[in-house]
C-alpha cells in the first residue's frame, strides 16, 4: 500500500492555491508622476434676473440723490427682507447714489452687477478666495475640464444673503439657479428595513 | 471491487430496514427536508428579501447556525484526544461515534453556507482552479478550505475503519493513527478559523476581540459532546454496543471543565466592555440590557446565561454528573445555553446597532425557520443514517459475506498489531 | 425491535431485495442524464454554461471583455426594452481621485441621494438601495454615531441645533472589504475607486460585514427599475443594473469621473458641499481644500486611509 506522501501533497497544493491567486493578484501600483494638466476652462452661470421692470435703474433715480438712511416707499420686494448687516449698513453702501445702475466698492470704484461678486469679496474675502478655486459654491461639469461655476447671487439673495434655499430657474431659455427665501425641504426619507418586505 | 458494492449495498439494507421508532423518526426527518425544501425554493424564487436580513443585519440566522454547528463539529475531538492521544479504552470503542457527529455537523455547515449565499450558482468561484479564492487573507476561503478539509479527513477515517472492521479485519495503524491525530489540528482549525472570520472585522468592535477565537473553543467543547452522551445512552439500550459508564461520565467532567473555561472567558469579556464602558459598550448593552426600547434580545441572553450556569453545576458536582436524570438535562440545557450564545447571541450584537448607529431588530422569518428546519433535518437524517450503518458494523451484526480463508470477525476498534 | 435482515449477508444467501448486477448501458446513461440535469437546473436559475464558466474579469481578453459587454446589453433590452452602451474603461493614468465633504455646508436635503440613486440604475423598491445615507446629528454632541438619525423628516432643512453628515463608500486605500472578499469580486483600482464584478460575486456578504461605514448593498431582491428610468450609459463595474443576490456600492459614478465628469452627487449638491478631483494635481478643488481647510476622515482608528475627506470650510 502506497505511503501518503503529505509534502509533495502541500506543495502541490500550495502552488495551485498561488497559481488561482496569482491571477487575481491586487493592484498596488501607483499612477506615475502626475499628468499633464487638461486646461480647465470655466463657464460662468447666468445670474438671476433682476425683479420686473427695475432696470435700468437710473430711468427712476435721475434726480433722486438723497443720501441720508430713511424707510423706502417702493422696492418693498427688498426692504422687507433687508437683514444684511441691517444695524449697520443700508441701500447706499452698495448701490452707488450718483449711478445707481452701478455696485459702489469701499474705495468709490463702480463696479457693473455683472461683477457683483467683487462687492461680495470685499467683506467676504475667505469666501471669495474659496470660490474663485472652487471651494466655496457648486460647480458641474467636468473635474477636468470644462465646468459651469455659480454667482454669489445665484444662491445669496442680496438683500438677505443668510443661505436658505435655491431652485432651478429659466433666464433666456437656459436654466440657471436663483436664491428662495424658503428653506430647502429634504427628499423622503430612507425606507426603514422592517418596512421592506417581499 | 465487489466488495464495495457489496459493502454499499448491505449499508443501504442496514437502512432501510428498522423497527417503528426508526421509521417514524425518520419520516419525520424527511417531512422537515420536505419543509425546508419548500422554503428554500421559495426564498430562491424571492432572493434573500424572503429573509428578515436587510443591510442593517446582513448575517443572522443561518450565519448563527452554522457558526454553533462548526462548534458541534469541532468538538468530535474531544472524544479523540482521550481515545487515541491517551489510549483510554472506554472512549476508544465508541470515538468513531464522535466522528459521525462531525460529518453530520459539517453537513449541515456547508448547507447553511450554500442557503445564505447570493448566489449558490458561483459557488466554484471561491474554488482553486475553477475560481479565485482570496488566498491568503480572506478568512472565509480559509474556511472553506478547512471545512471541506476535516469533512474528507472524518469521511476517510470512518469509511476505512467501518469499511475494514466490516470485512472483519483489524485497521492498519499506519495509515489510520496518523488520519486520527491529523483531525486534531484540523478540527481546531475549523473553529479558529470561523472565529477569525469574525475577530478579524475591525469594523464591528464586538466581535473584534482576541478573546473570541479561545471562546469559541471553549464553548465548541462544552457544546458538541452533549449530543454524543444522550446518544451513548439510547445506543446502550437499542443495541449491543457496551459503553461504559466511566466513558459517559468522563465526556460530562470534560464538558464541565470547558463550561468553566467558557464562562470565565464570558466574565473577562463583560468586565472589559463595562469598566473601559467605551462607546463600544453599546453591542455588549444591547443584548444583556437592551438600548432603549430595543430590547428584542435581552430575554434570550439571559436565559442562555442560566441554562449554560445550570449545566455546569450539574456537570461539575459528581453526585449529579453520575445521576441519569440530572446528567441529561445538563445536557440539554448546555445545547440551549450554548445555542443561543454562539448562534443568534452573538452574530446579532455584532451587528446592532449597525456602522452608523442604527438599530434594526432583526427576528427570522418563517422561511428562515423552514429552511432551518430542513438543513437540520438534512444533518440529522445522515447522523441517523450513518449510525444505523455504523453500530451493527461496531457490534459485529453488519459484515461482509463470509469467503474463503477469511478470518474471524475481529473487536471492533481494534489495531493490526 | 428492528428485524434481522442483515443476517441473510452474513449467510452469503440469495440477495432479498432481488437486485442484479449493474447494466453499462443504463450506466452510461445515467451520466449523461446526469449531465443534463445540472445544465437544466442551472437554465432554469436563469445560469447559462457560459455564465457557468466564465473567467475572472482581469483574466478576461479584450475580446472576451467585448463579448461580455455585448452579452451586459443584450440582458438590459430583454429586461428593460431600451438600447444602452455599457464600456469598461480603465483609470486615466496619473489620477488618484479625492473626494472632499464640507459638513460646514451640507443642509440634509437629501438630493445627492437621489440623483446617485437616478444615474446609477439603483433598485428604487424590494429593496430600496441607496448608496449615500445622509445622518442628521446634535450640534451639542458633534459626530456621534450613537444618537445620529438617519431617519429624519422635516419640512425645512437645517433643523435648528442639527448638522448633516452624509456618508458613502470611503474608497479606502486599505479596504477591509477587499480583503475579506473570498473570491476576489472586488478589489480596487489604481485611481482609487474599489469596484465589484456583479458578474463574480457570490453574495456572501463578508464585505459588509467587514465594512466599517455602511457602505455596501445588498440585492436582496431582483429590484424595481422602471424602464424609463435606466440611465443607458452604463459601465460595467459600475452603475449597470445589477442582478439578484450580489453587493453593490458607490463607484464614485465611474462612467463619469473616468470620462472627466463630476459624480453625480457633486453635481446636484445645492449647497456646493461636495468637492471631486485628482489628488495628484496640486491645483484640483480637492487638493486647494486639503491645503486650505483642515481635512478629517471618518473612523480614522480603523486605519482604512479613505479617498474622502470631511472638512469645515467656515
Amino acid at each position: 500500500m502506497r505511503r501518503v506522501t503529505t509534502p509533495r501533497l502541500a506543495l502541490a497544493l500550495a502552488a495551485a492555491l498561488a497559481a488561482s491567486s496569482a491571477a487575481g493578484a491586487q493592484p498596488a501600483a501607483k499612477p506615475a508622476a502626475p499628468r499633464e494638466r487638461k486646461p480647465e476652462v470655466l463657464i460662468e452661470a447666468r445670474p438671476p434676473p433682476f425683479s420686473e421692470g427695475i432696470f435700468p435703474c437710473m430711468e427712476c433715480h435721475k434726480d433722486q440723490k438723497d443720501p441720508k438712511r430713511r424707510e423706502l416707499g417702493f422696492h418693498d420686494e427688498q426692504q422687507s427682507v433687508f437683514d444684511h448687516d441691517a444695524e449697520h449698513r443700508w441701500c447706499l453702501d452698495c448701490h452707488d447714489l450718483e449711478n445707481r445702475d452701478m455696485l459702489r466698492l469701499a474705495s468709490g470704484a463702480l463696479v457693473p452687477f455683472t461683477e457683483s461678486y467683487r462687492l461680495c469679496g470685499q467683506c467676504h474675502g475667505d469666501k471669495y478666495r474659496d470660490w474663485r478655486v472652487g471651494v466655496h459654491g457648486r460647480r458641474v461639469g467636468m473635474w477636468d475640464g470644462q465646468k459651469t461655476y455659480l454667482l454669489c447671487a445665484s444662491c445669496h439673495n442680496p438683500h438677505s444673503p443668510g443661505f436658505k434655499g435655491v431652485k432651478e430657474i429659466e433666464v433666456d431659455g437656459k436654466t440657471t439657479i436663483a436664491p428662495t427665501l424658503e428653506m430647502l425641504k429634504p427628499m423622503a426619507r430612507p425606507r426603514r428595513p422592517e418596512e421592506m418586505r417581499p | 471491487m465487489s466488495g464495495i458494492v457489496d459493502f454499499v449495498r448491505g449499508c443501504g439494507r442496514q437502512v432501510l430496514v428498522g423497527g417503528r421508532t426508526y421509521k417514524a423518526w425518520v419520516a419525520f426527518l424527511l417531512a422537515t427536508m420536505a419543509v425546508g425544501a419548500v422554503a428554500y425554493s421559495r426564498q430562491i424564487r424571492l432572493g434573500l428579501i424572503a429573509t428578515n436580513m436587510r443591510d442593517e443585519v446582513s448575517w443572522a440566522f443561518y450565519i448563527g447556525n452554522f457558526t454553533f454547528l462548526v462548534g458541534v463539529a469541532a468538538a468530535a475531538v474531544l472524544l479523540i484526544i482521550p481515545a487515541y492521544v491517551y489510549h483510554w479504552k472506554p472512549i476508544k470503542e465508541v470515538a468513531v461515534l464522535g466522528e459521525l457527529l462531525a460529518i453530520s455537523a459539517l453537513v449541515m455547515c456547508l448547507l447553511f453556507i450554500l442557503v445564505d449565499m447570493g448566489r449558490p450558482d458561483r459557488l466554484h468561484h471561491v474554488l482553486p482552479f475553477l475560481g479565485t479564492p482570496n488566498w491568503p487573507a480572506s478568512l472565509l476561503a480559509w474556511d472553506a478550505l478547512v471545512l471541506n478539509l476535516y469533512l474528507v479527513v472524518n469521511l476517510t477515517l470512518v469509511v476505512y475503519l467501518l469499511f475494514t472492521t466490516y470485512r472483519g479485519r483489524a485497521y492498519d495503524k499506519r495509515i489510520f493513527i496518523p488520519l486520527v491525530l491529523l483531525s486534531v489540528p484540523v478540527a481546531i482549525s475549523t473553529h479558529t478559523v470561523t472565529a477569525f472570520l469574525y475577530s478579524g472585522m475591525a469594523a464591528r468592535p464586538y466581535w473584534n476581540a482576541s478573546i473570541l477565537a479561545p471562546r469559541f473553543i471553549a464553548s465548541a467543547f462544552c457544546s458538541g459532546p452533549a449530543v454524543m452522551v444522550i446518544l451513548f445512552q439510547v445506543l446502550r439500550k437499542t443495541n449491543e454496543l457496551d459503553i461504559k459508564d466511566e466513558a459517559i461520565w468522563k465526556i460530562a467532567e470534560l464538558m464541565a471543565y470547558a463550561m468553566f473555561l467558557n464562562l470565565f472567558l464570558l466574565g473577562a469579556e463583560l468586565f472589559k466592555e463595562y469598566y473601559s464602558a467605551t462607546e463600544h459598550l453599546l453591542y455588549t448593552q444591547y443584548l444583556w440590557t437592551g438600548i432603549g426600547e430595543h430590547r428584542t434580545l435581552v430575554p434570550y441572553a439571559w436565559f442562555s446565561l442560566s441554562c449554560s450556569v445550570t449545566a455546569f453545576i450539574l456537570f461539575l458536582i459528581p453526585r449529579t454528573r453520575r445521576h441519569y436524570l440530572t446528567l441529561n438535562l445538563g445536557c440539554l440545557l448546555i445545547w440551549a445555553g450554548v445555542y443561543i450564545e454562539k448562534g443568534m447571541g452573538l452574530i446579532i450584537p455584532g451587528m446592532t446597532p449597525d456602522t452608523l448607529g442604527q438599530i434594526y431588530e432583526y427576528k427570522p422569518t418563517a422561511t428562515e425557520w423552514g429552511i432551518a428546519a430542513g438543513v437540520f433535518g438534512t444533518g440529522f437524517l445522515v447522523f441517523t443514517l450513518l449510525v444505523k450503518i455504523a453500530v451493527p458494523i461496531l457490534v459485529g451484526t453488519f459484515r461482509a459475506p463470509a469467503r474463503p480463508g477469511a478470518t474471524a470477525p475481529a473487536q471492533p476498534g481494534l489495531a493490526a498489531h | 425491535m428492528s428485524e434481522r435482515k442483515s443476517l441473510s449477508v452474513l449467510q452469503g444467501g440469495a440477495d432479498p431485495l432481488g437486485n442484479g448486477p449493474p447494466d453499462p448501458a443504463r450506466r452510461a446513461f445515467m451520466r449523461t442524464a446526469a449531465a443534463g440535469a445540472a445544465v437544466s437546473a442551472l437554465a432554469s436559475c436563469g445560469v447559462s454554461m457560459d455564465d457557468f464558466l466564465r473567467k475572472h474579469f482581469k483574466e478576461l481578453s479584450r475580446d472576451e471583455l467585448a463579448a461580455v459587454l455585448a452579452k451586459v446589453e443584450k440582458k438590459n433590452r430583454d429586461r428593460f426594452g431600451r438600447d444602452t452602451k455599457v464600456t469598461a474603461e480603465g483609470p486615466i493614468p496619473g489620477v488618484e481621485f479625492g473626494y472632499g465633504l464640507d459638513i460646514s455646508r451640507c443642509v440634509g436635503c437629501r438630493r445627492c441621494v437621489y440623483a446617485c440613486v437616478k444615474e446609477n440604475n439603483q433598485s428604487r423598491e424590494h429593496p430600496q438601495i441607496h448608496w449615500i445615507r445622509v445622518l442628521e446629528m446634535d450640534k451639542d454632541r458633534g459626530v456621534d454615531l450613537a444618537h445620529a438619525e438617519l431617519y429624519y423628516e422635516a419640512d425645512a432643512v437645517p433643523r435648528p441645533g442639527k448638522f448633516y453628515f452624509p456618508v458613502q463608500c470611503q474608497q479606502c486605500r486599505n479596504p477591509p472589504c477587499v480583503k475579506v472578499c473570498p473570491t476576489q469580486a472586488t478589489w480596487k483600482e489604481p485611481d482609487g475607486i474599489v469596484v465589484v464584478d456583479y458578474d463574480w460575486c457570490i453574495g456572501c456578504r463578508c464585505c459588509m460585514s467587514g465594512c466599517p461605514y455602511g457602505a455596501r448593498h445588498f440585492n436582496w431582491s431582483d429590484g424595481q427599475l422602471p424602464a424609463e428610468e435606466l440611465n443607458p450609459n452604463q459601465h460595467y463595474l459600475g452603475n449597470r443594473p445589477r442582478p439578484k443576490g450580489v453587493v453593490e456600492k458607490c463607484t464614485f459614478c465611474i462612467q463619469r469621473s473616468r470620462n472627466g465628469r463630476y459624480p453625480a452627487c457633486v453635481e446636484i449638491c445645492p449647497v456646493g458641499a461636495r468637492k471631486f478631483g485628482n489628488l495628484l494635481d496640486p491645483e484640483s478643488e480637492i487638493r486647494r481644500v486639503m491645503d486650505t481647510k483642515r481635512v478629517l476622515v471618518f473612523k480614522e482608528e480603523l486605519a482604512t486611509h479613505p479617498q474622502f475627506y470631511f472638512f469645515y470650510a467656515t
